[in-house]
């Protein structure tokens, strides 16, 4: 099964549907994420149950098992363009099988690839990306599944909910209809199927600045 | 000075008013710092963020709003939340001025290598590759040698590359560079440093500008 978790780093995480999918203790698993989480949270504790079969991101260089496990061939782990991975999610809610973008080429990322020349500049075909299942984090949602984002909580989240077959949320807050000013409302509930409102949120911050780190 | 600082503060000269700029982890993001006054710069945040504010004080840190290096950031008046996809469509797109990044090595037609080392370094290329091939004027901003001492401007890349002839400028605590069609140009020197040090500490043949400048970092 492939599932989408939308996030960017540990901000805008679904962390209580990762709870909850550790819980169920699913396995085999074929993840869709920016990232992997941190050695201790997020998708990291996925990764640390064996759920992980393969994964396709942009960048994990904040978890050490899963750096292990891909230089000891244990996990199959696909890194493209993070701005390509945002589009492949964004045409495969939309319909668009494939596009031609340059970011990759002539690197690692256009082997096997189609590419085309477009007013004298090369571009690699990519493919649209869907799931089975997408989980993913929203500040507040209504009965319809309209969904508004906090600051930048927000990043893939959108995308993930319109590329999925099920699409699943996981907010702070529910609210009734009519509560959200529909010029705010940025995934319109269509794409929604199912909301959940998280017990609670532990949003760890990931990272600070050196400068502060330094200061006693 | 360090340096670090000198390198960051010698970007921000660079900056002028109402770009809309790109700062990669790391090193590029302290260039924020040093913007000159009077000079209004927008700095992007490709996890959907646009006009970074600075750092924020231990009781203003939100872990809903971080910059792309995950640190806690502060908004300004005028700043602005989008999707990731959005923020790769102006990345993309071709709406971003100058894009600065770090690199483990760049080579004399301007190749860049910045997201891993086989069989030693699982990272990703995150927004890197997007970012270079987006037409943005690119400079990286990085120490002039590893901490081992090799080289890190280089003829040919020997690690995977990010991109291939993106690479603008690079500025290290040794000088500026500007990558020509000739070759890598030295056209600033940091104050005390020889051309015979800048030649021996690079791997690559270096040609210098006819008018070679003191680097200043102001």
């Amino acid at each position: 099964m492939t599932v989408m978790l939308g996030g960017f780093g540990l901000c805008g995480i679904p962390e209580n549907l990762i709870a909850a999918l550790i819980r169920k203790g699913v396995k085999g698993l074929h993840t869709i994420s920016n990232n992997m989480g941190v050695d201790g949270f997020g998708m990291g504790l996925m990764l640390e149950a064996g759920m992980i079969a393969s994964h396709i991101g942009s960048y994990v260089g904040e978890n050490r098992l899963l750096e292990r496990l891909v230089i000891a061939g244990e996990l199959d782990l696909t890194l493209i363009p993070q701005g390509t991975l945002a589009e492949r999610i964004r045409a495969g809610g939309a319909g668009i099988p494939a596009f031609y973008v340059p970011a990759g080429v002539g690197t690692v990322v256009a082997e096997g690839k189609e590419t085309r020349e477009f007013d004298g500049k090369t571009y690699l075909m990519e493919r649209a990306l869907r799931a089975d299942v997408s989980l993913i984090k929203a500040w507040k949602a209504d009965r319809h599944g309209n969904l508004v984002f906090r600051k930048t909580a927000r990043n893939f989240n959108p995308a993930m909910a319109t590329a999925a077959e099920l699409t699943i949320v996981e907010v702070e807050e529910f609210v009734e209809l009519g509560e959200l000013d529909p010029d705010d409302i940025v995934t319109p509930g269509i794409y929604v199927d199912r909301v959940v409102v998280g017990a609670e949120f532990q949003k760890p911050i990931e990272s600070r600045f050196i400068q502060e780190r330094a200061q006693p | 000075m360090n340096g670090k600082e000198l390198i960051a503060r010698r970007v921000a000269r660079e900056l002028r008013d109402g770009f809309y700029v790109n700062l990669g982890i790391g090193l590029p993001t302290t260039v924020a710092a040093y913007v000159p006054d009077g000079i209004e710069v927008i700095l992007q945040s490709e996890n959907g963020l646009l006009g970074i504010g600075p750092p924020p004080s231990a009781e203003q840190e939100d872990p809903d709003l971080i910059n792309a290096g995950k640190q806690p950031v502060t908004i300004l008046h005028g700043s602005s939340f989008f999707g990731s996809d959005q923020a790769f469509a102006m990345i993309r797109g071709g709406h971003m001025d100058v894009s600065i990044l770090g690199a483990m090595q760049v080579s004399s037609q301007g190749d860049l290598a910045n997201w891993t080392i086989p069989g030693k370094m699982v990272k990703g290329m995150g927004g890197a590759m997007d970012l270079v091939a987006s037409g943005a004027r690119v400079i990286v901003a990085m120490e002039h040698n590893a901490k081992d001492g090799a080289f890190k401007i280089v003829e040919e890349c020997s690690l995977p590359l990010t991109g291939v002839r993106v690479v603008n400028d690079i500025v290290t605590e040794l000088g500026w560079f500007h990558i020509s069609r000739e070759g890598i140009v030295l056209e600033e020197i940091a104050e005390g440093v020889t051309r015979e040090e800048v030649e021996k500490r690079t791997g690559c043949h270096l040609l210098f500008a006819q008018q070679l400048r003191p680097m200043l970092p102001f």
